[in-house]
């Protein structure tokens, strides 16, 4: 990723923007995020097909939004979040420049971000084959099998939170399970609480969710939370028509439209 | 008191298991899933993980659990009714394959328990539990249990040490404390007779990385360096390295209430989380990210080692593996270290 | 189990005082003769109160030491916990233990004068000590109370200020920030720091004692400085998040001290070793 060296330099030299968001070569074959300041440090940047990690949650930190404005390298995972989040009013997008790498592992650099939503826009997000699958295969459980598997699966959840802090969307101060009056998910961890707070997260990504699996890569037990937001995933289509965040859009789950089904109230 | 070493055959190891299980007892051996490996309570000897260098979780939940009643109440008709919890309801726990890291980390999490107030609680826990430890033959890049105290074979904190010799091999067992010498009496006769034998042949290599002076004195000095920031931007601030480290102690407690019925619990917590600090005015003494990198290091490199005599720290590298961000200490310590006054 | 340091005594509200919007003092007795006997406590430690099925919450005991057979807390009604206990009534069952930390040190005082400066909610640490000075009269010299709030409603103590304002033996100075006065109100209208100045107490042989919002007590510091006080008369109180009271939950350190067990009595001069994270 030549090219992302030298623009990211370049970009860095010009004082352009104060800091490039990127990847770099991290411990035992990891890569992480990298912030580069100095156009030096911008040798350090990488991409290659381990740079998973949603970059995208960085853009809401304090710390990182301090340094004044920001470049990052953006996958289309990255893109997705960046477009969600500024239609939340979370990005300001004259404060981000984006560096885009296609599909194909090429750069693109988006003079705004209409440019990005409309690059973003010639792919939908399709859930994988093998999580498919997966859904297909719980979808064909008994409510009592369905429900011991998530028991199961959640069971070892010790809410230390990875998740929710990898994911780019759950950037709240003060998160739903902070929220302690009234308490509405139990503080402790225990196999209830934490089946309630990953049905809780599931149901606020509804509709917004990016399906970067952001949460089950960063989950330090390996539990398959994404199981869960794939799931919202599709529901969303089937019931209100499907996602693809934009800047422009209605707020899927929290914009009433006299169309939307009501067959989910008994 | 000065260790018995004995000669276990590796085909010894399922019989010693199936004894341990019996009477009243449970044993905690490593376990795989979804390619991570914790502690759970363990039925089959064929269920133990032996393919890791390192579980994901430490082994802390047995005298520590995440999350442990300290009372129960009940409302009724004449009051109030408010019970502490019995020893008596607290099981033996054979703690089978824990590293010399976890058994090192005992020490340095008993010292937060029982630093002048006496945390019962957990003492009691702890006082039902057979630590079992297997040294190590191999060591990954995230290891530096030699730069804070311990080594692979170190014998801190264990009943009983496995060493096992060579791949494949026997084992030689060190029998290192009364609990230990219980553990034989169960089934003596798997203990055979030890010859010479030159243990530290077998153990991993894990080079030092820093010394107690060039971390601890530096960290004196460095607590309005620029660092921690530069350190953190990458932290996304959840508690994943507290909850996988084997002597992380903050909690919180809570009552977890069922209409009439509750018990209090406390429940693990983390200094990396945001609200942590926060008081009930909206001010947070810590309220950015690299403010709560620098607890972290400072509370296991410099205020534990100055208030009790040890370090927060055991070296086994969970932090840094379970890091999403791969935050990891090590590189953080040594820039520490490095890094110009 | 024999010692469970989490084990609350269980006390009932005898006497629920109304002080403030918001502010409630509740006079709390043992339920079990026994607790009560075990029971002692200096002025400026604090203690864990609860009740039973919502949680626990930090505050200092406001009663002095010296008035035996109940404890006194003041809070205000801001979190969870507070919340709850304010839906308490006269007779309901609470859980408090303690006490912890260390304590104002009266017995080195002796002999001296002491200057109280509080601002609003936090008075309630404070008037432990007053009322503990107050009832060992003869060790002190001249005893002067500046108390300010942000009006006059949000005047905690209002019974025991006039008690106080009415003592040959006690200075004592009210204020309310400008804008919160009442028009019968008698007292300053100012902020803490400037009535202070306007008051000017002598610093000779005195010790001053400050708690308040930090914004007060960063802009009362200086003033008495300029006064003449040292900094290791200045005394105060931290009051950081904790949970369990000693040593353990990991919340309340200030760099290596821990403000449950080194304090939360400081000096100015142990503060301004300090690193500023609290």
């Amino acid at each position: 990723m030549d090219e992302l060296k030298k623009r990211a330099k370049e970009l860095l030299e010009a004082g352009t923007v104060k800091v490039v968001i990127g990847y770099e070569n991290g411990t035992a074959d990891k890569t992480r995020a990298l912030f580069a300041q100095e156009a030096k440090d911008a040798d350090k940047l990488i991409f290659d097909s381990r740079c998973i990690m949603n970059l995208a949650t960085y853009l809401t930190k304090a710390e990182v939004k301090g340094k004044g404005r920001m470049a990052i390298t953006a996958t289309l995972p990255v893109m997705r979040a960046i477009i969600q989040l500024t239609s939340e009013f979370q990005v300001n997008d004259n404060n981000l420049l984006v560096l885009g790498i296609t599909p194909e592992s090429k750069m693109i650099e988006f003079k705004d971000i209409e440019e990005v939503e409309s690059f973003v826009h010639k792919y939908t997000i399709e859930i994988e084959a093998k999580y498919s699958e997966k859904l297909e295969k719980l979808d064909k459980m008994t409510p009592s099998e369905r429900w011991s598997f998530w028991i199961e699966e959640l069971s070892p959840c010790f809410k230390c939170y990875a998740c929710r802090a990898a994911c780019p969307m759950c950037y709240c101060h003060k998160c739903a399970v902070e929220s302690n009056q009234p308490q509405w998910i139990p503080v402790p961890s225990h196999d209830l609480g934490n089946l309630e707070w990953h049905m809780m997260r599931a149901i606020h990504l509804a509709g917004r969710c990016i399906d970067c699996d952001a949460c089950y890569n960063a989950c330090p037990l390996g539990i398959p939370l994404n199981l869960l937001t794939k799931r919202m995933l599709i529901d969303a289509k089937e019931h209100f028509g499907g996602y693809q965040p934009s800047i422009k859009a209605d707020h899927l789950m929290s914009t009433y439209k006299p169309e939307d089904k009501d067959n989910f109230i008994m | 008191m000065k260790s018995d070493r004995r000669l276990v055959r590796k085909g010894s190891l399922e019989k010693l298991f199936e004894v341990l299980k019996g009477d009243n007892r449970q044993v905690y051996a490593p376990f795989s899933r979804n390619g991570r490996t914790t502690y759970r309570k363990t039925e089959k000897f064929s269920d133990i993980a032996t393919d890791y260098i390192q579980t994901t979780q430490s082994s802390k939940e047995v005298s520590f659990p995440r999350t442990e009643k300290i009372l129960d109440y009940s409302k009724n008709e004449d009051g109030m009714s408010v019970k502490g919890i019995e020893p008596d309801q607290i099981p033996q726990i054979m703690l089978w394959g824990i590293r010399p890291c976890d058994a090192l980390g005992i020490g340095e999490l008993s010292s937060i328990f029982n630093w002048d107030y006496k945390d019962e609680i957990y003492n009691n826990r702890l006082s039902k539990v057979t630590v079992l430890g297997f040294s190590c033959g191999k060591a990954d890049e995230y290891c530096f249990c030699t730069s804070v105290g311990g080594n692979p074979g170190n014998t801190d904190g264990s009943d009983i040490l496995f060493t096992q010799l060579g791949e494949n091999g026997d084992y030689l067992a060190e029998i290192l404390t009364e609990k230990g010498e219980k553990v034989i009496a169960l089934s003596p006769e798997l203990f055979e007779t030890a010859g010479n034998i030159e243990k530290e042949k077998f153990l991993a290599d894990v080079p030092v990385k820093f010394s107690h002076k060039e971390i601890f004195g530096k960290l004196e000095k460095f607590f309005e360096s620029d660092e921690w920031v530069e350190q953190s931007l990458r932290c996304i601030g959840c508690g994943a390295c507290a909850y996988v480290c084997p002597t992380c102690a903050c909690f919180d407690i809570q009552d977890d209430s069922h209409g009439k019925l509750g018990s209090r619990v406390r429940c693990w917590d983390s200094c990396g989380f945001s609200l942590f600090t926060l008081h009930t005015s909206g001010h947070n003494p810590r309220n950015v990210q690299s403010a709560r990198w620098r607890q972290r290091i400072m509370h296991k490199f410099s205020y534990m080692p100055e208030r009790l005599s040890v370090y927060g720290c055991t070296g086994c590298g969970r932090c840094s593996r379970a890091c999403p961000a791969d935050m990891n200490i090590l590189e953080h310590l040594i820039s520490i270290k490095e890094a110009v006054l | 189990m024999t010692n469970n340091l989490y084990m609350p005594y269980q006390m009932k509200v005898e006497r629920i005082t109304y002080e403030a919007p918001g502010v409630k003092t509740f006079m709390l007795r043992f339920v079990n003769e026994e607790d009560q006997n075990k029971f002692d406590f200096r002025a400026g430690q604090f203690g864990e109160y609860s009740v039973y099925g919502v949680g626990e919450s930090t505050f200092c005991i406001a009663s002095s030491p010296t008035r035996k057979g109940y404890i006194e807390c003041t809070f205000r009604q801001t979190g969870k916990v507070t919340n709850a206990l304010s839906d308490c009534e006269e007779g309901s069952i609470i859980g408090f233990r303690g006490p912890y930390g260390n304590t104002f040190p009266l017995n080195e005082w002796k002999g001296k004068s002491l200057l109280f400066i509080a601002g609003g909610i936090a008075l309630p640490p404070m008037r432990c000590v007053i009322w503990n000075a107050l009832d060992l009269r003869e060790n002190f010299k001249d005893i002067t109370i500046i108390y300010g709030a942000r009006s006059t409603k949000d005047l905690v103590y209002k019974h025991e200020l006039q008690d106080w304002g009415s003592r040959p033996d006690v200075k004592l100075i009210t204020t309310v920030d400008p804008g919160g006065e009442s028009p019968d109100w008698k007292g300053e209208v100012g902020f803490v720091p400037t009535i202070v100045e306007k008051v000017a107490p002598s610093s000779m042989d005195t010790i001053a004692i400050v708690c308040g919002p930090p914004v007060m007590i960063k802009y009362t510091f200086p003033v008495l400085a300029k006064l003449g006080f040292s900094d290791e008369n200045i005394f105060t109180t931290l009051e950081n998040r904790m949970k369990c009271g000693f040593g353990k939950c990991g919340r309340c350190n200030v760099g290596k001290v821990y403000v449950c067990k080194d304090g939360p009595v400081f000096t100015l001069a142990q503060l301004n070793k300090l690193p500023d994270e609290y």
